[in-house]
């Protein structure tokens, strides 16, 4: 049993199921992310969380109590919306101090704890201020201030970032990774985009369709994702997927993938033995783009490089490396070079790819051959 | 001398400019000239306008009418003049106004954010109210009215209009809640804020323009009002339109138009006040309003 356990839950609009028997435990000090496209479930999870959407079956338990049924404001959470939500009526001091007073803290007290927090966020300077006369990172302080002064059991983010410009929110997203380092809470925190969930997470709920697909460190979910949804939606650019022939050799499977007039055969050596039931069939082959390098900029520490030439169509120079995309199994495959490597469109060059990363998954089930 | 250049279609020549002024001041002066009518007779002694020629500005100046139509003219059979129907309208009016705001306040609270089954039917039911004429509800009004004992009376009349002004009021609060943010009261609700406390710290303190647009609206239309307070009033609760009527329909005696003229403006004078005072914000909660809605 964790800090917050969410048992078999499910969230249905009449007969619509909308989240289908969600099983997630966060312990104490955990950084979850729920991550997944727009109406995939994760925001409807967290507001189920909060106590903001009622349970249809299941259960929520934080510390081990069960929440179903408890008022949002009894649950000891503090939530961040996307829009902030500031009241604009109040001053930032108002607003921060607005839960306390409504749970009937003393003013000194409050007083006490809003200047702590305002403190700890440099806000100081704002607490007369109201939210009409701040800039969207300054409120987006205001936000984390108010849900830090009730100092709660968890923390719910919801898309706090998505609003802000993307400098602001590289900045925040390292600020509110500092405060729950600092501060040890526990955070659940929705978003869509794949790389703040990498950056900020312990660990990765990868959600679709009302589904939880992975559950599992950023590691395991960059790694080793469970199916191809989870591998094609994390990491930019994305995992390029080809078809490949599956064709054993001796102790060994052999992926053949037709690059132009012929074909290439990579040796696939760090798949399970699963994969030898598969000989003669096509299966999905998934390499992501830094798997494939330029032959200098390969992986040193890899125990298998496989090494093939390819025509070059694009080559996207992107300042800290250069993507070019070439044409494997039929499709477009990105491979991430090394900033400076000197390539351009029509050559044919030699292209390594660390097959120690490679994942093959079956095309019919989606799901990674173990 | 045209200098409307072509880099510009709101730039335009002098005299397009001065055509349009001239027909902005015609058709001005074109409504001004009632109340021009009607302050000039209410200044001149009765022998001046029986003379002849209403246009024409007073010779002998005078308020005479003014105090009169106030305190001492004929109102049916009393010689009370208008200052105690004033006084039933205020009466009537503020209580009227104040609850069908707060009524619609509330209701436009629950409508958005509070959603419920079927609260987009009753919602459509409200609107309702905004559509039935007043001479539909007149019989069975009088009939609620005697029933609960409030014939004839200043609460009655408060009653009447309430329910009649309910339908405007939540049109309008339900159609700016509509677009207020549900975030903020999710967010309430999380810092611990009942249903009540939403309402009066976060929801009506943001809703200045809405409540100026509700006040106007009811405020012009109860005050205007005759048919409810002809209908539903006893002698001493009669509000000012229907003493109005009385003053100028008197049959005894010589017919005093400045009297008349000057009665006429006193009753207009609040709504005309409302307006001045917050006109401004008038267009501006009603835009708010509608293009969210």
């Amino acid at each position: 049993m964790g800090f917050l356990d969410i048992n078999n839950a499910t969230k249905a609009y009449g007969s619509v199921e909308v989240l289908h028997k969600v099983d997630i435990s966060v312990e104490e000090g955990e950084f979850l992310v729920l991550v997944g496209p727009s109406g995939c479930g994760k925001s409807t999870l967290l507001n189920m969380i909060a106590g903001l959407e009622e349970i249809t079956t299941g259960e929520i338990a934080i510390k081990g109590e069960t929440m179903n049924g408890v008022h949002p404001s009894k649950r000891n959470i503090a939530m961040v919306f996307q829009s902030y939500a500031l009241y604009p009526n109040m001053t930032v001091g108002q607003n921060i101090t607005f839960g306390l007073e409504m749970h009937g803290t003393p003013k000194a007290e409050r007083d006490r704890a809003m200047n702590e927090v305002a403190e700890m966020l440099q806000i100081t300077q704002l607490l007369n201020r109201k939210p009409g006369q701040l800039s969207g990172g300054q409120r987006q302080r205001v936000a984390m201030g108010r849900a830090l002064v009730r100092n709660p059991d968890v923390f719910l983010f919801d898309e706090p970032l998505s609003n802000l410009d993307a400098k602001l929110r590289v900045d925040m997203r390292t600020e509110i990774k500092k405060l729950h380092q600092n501060l040890g809470t526990t955070i659940v925190y929705v978003t869509h985009d794949q790389i703040e969930a990498m950056t900020l997470s312990t660990r990765i709920a990868v959600m679709n369709g009302g589904y939880v697909q992975q559950l599992g460190t950023p590691k395991e979910i960059y790694d080793t994702p469970a199916n191809i949804f989870v591998a094609s939606f994390m990491g930019s650019p994305s995992m390029n997927l080809l078809s490949a022939k599956i064709r054993v050799e001796g102790d060994r499977a052999m992926a053949d993938i037709t690059q132009g007039e012929g074909t290439v055969s990579l040796a696939m050596t760090n798949a399970g033995p699963r994969l030898k039931t598969y000989d003669g069939q096509t299966i999905t082959l998934g390499i992501r783009p830094e798997s494939i390098t330029d032959p200098d900029g390969a992986d040193r520490h890899s125990q298998h490089i496989e090494t093939i030439q390819a025509r070059i169509d694009v080559t996207e120079p992107a300042g800290s490396d250069t993507f070019v995309t070439t044409t494997l199994g039929g499709k477009d495959c990105i491979a991430r070079m090394r900033a400076d490597a000197d390539v351009r469109a029509g050559q044919t060059v030699d292209l390594a790819i660390n097959m120690e990363k490679a994942i093959p998954f079956d095309p019919k089930t989606e799901n990674r051959i173990a | 001398m045209s200098v409307a250049s072509s880099d510009s279609a709101v730039r335009m020549s002098r005299f397009t400019r001065t055509l349009i002024y001239l027909f902005l001041l015609l058709f001005a002066l074109f409504y001004l000239l009632p109340l021009f009518v009607m302050v000039v007779n209410s200044l001149k002694p009765l022998s001046e306008i029986t003379g002849g020629n209403m246009m024409a500005l007073p010779q002998v100046w005078t308020i005479e009418p003014w105090l009169a139509a106030w305190s001492t003219a004929q109102i049916g059979v009393e010689p009370t003049g208008l200052r105690p129907y004033f006084w039933n309208s205020i009466k009537m009016v503020v209580p009227a106004v104040a609850i069908s705001t707060i009524l619609g306040a509330l209701n436009g609270y629950v409508l958005t954010k509070w959603s419920f089954r079927g609260d987009k039917i009753l919602y459509g039911l409200m609107l309702f109210a905004c559509f039935i004429p007043f001479q539909m509800v007149l019989i069975p009004m009088a009939r609620v009215l005697g029933v609960t004992g409030l014939a004839g009376s200043t609460p009655g009349l408060i009653l009447v209009h309430v329910v009649y002004g309910i339908g405007f009021s939540t049109l309008y609060f339900r159609n700016y809640y509509a677009a207020f943010p549900t975030e903020l009261v999710r967010a309430a609700q999380i810092d611990g804020a009942g249903f009540f406390r939403i309402f009066w710290r976060i929801m009506l303190p943001s809703s200045g323009p809405i409540i100026v647009v509700c006040v106007i609206w009811q405020f012009t239309n109860i005050w205007n009002d005759f048919l409810f307070g002809a209908s539903f009033a006893d002698f001493d609760s009669q509000p000012m339109t229907v003493a109005l009527n009385n003053l100028v329909q008197s049959s005894t005696g010589v017919k005093e138009y400045n009297v008349h003229f000057a009665g006429a403006i006193l009753a207009a004078l609040p709504t005309l006040l409302v307006y001045i005072v917050a006109g401004r914000y008038f267009v501006r909660g009603l835009m708010a309003g509608s293009v969210k809605g």
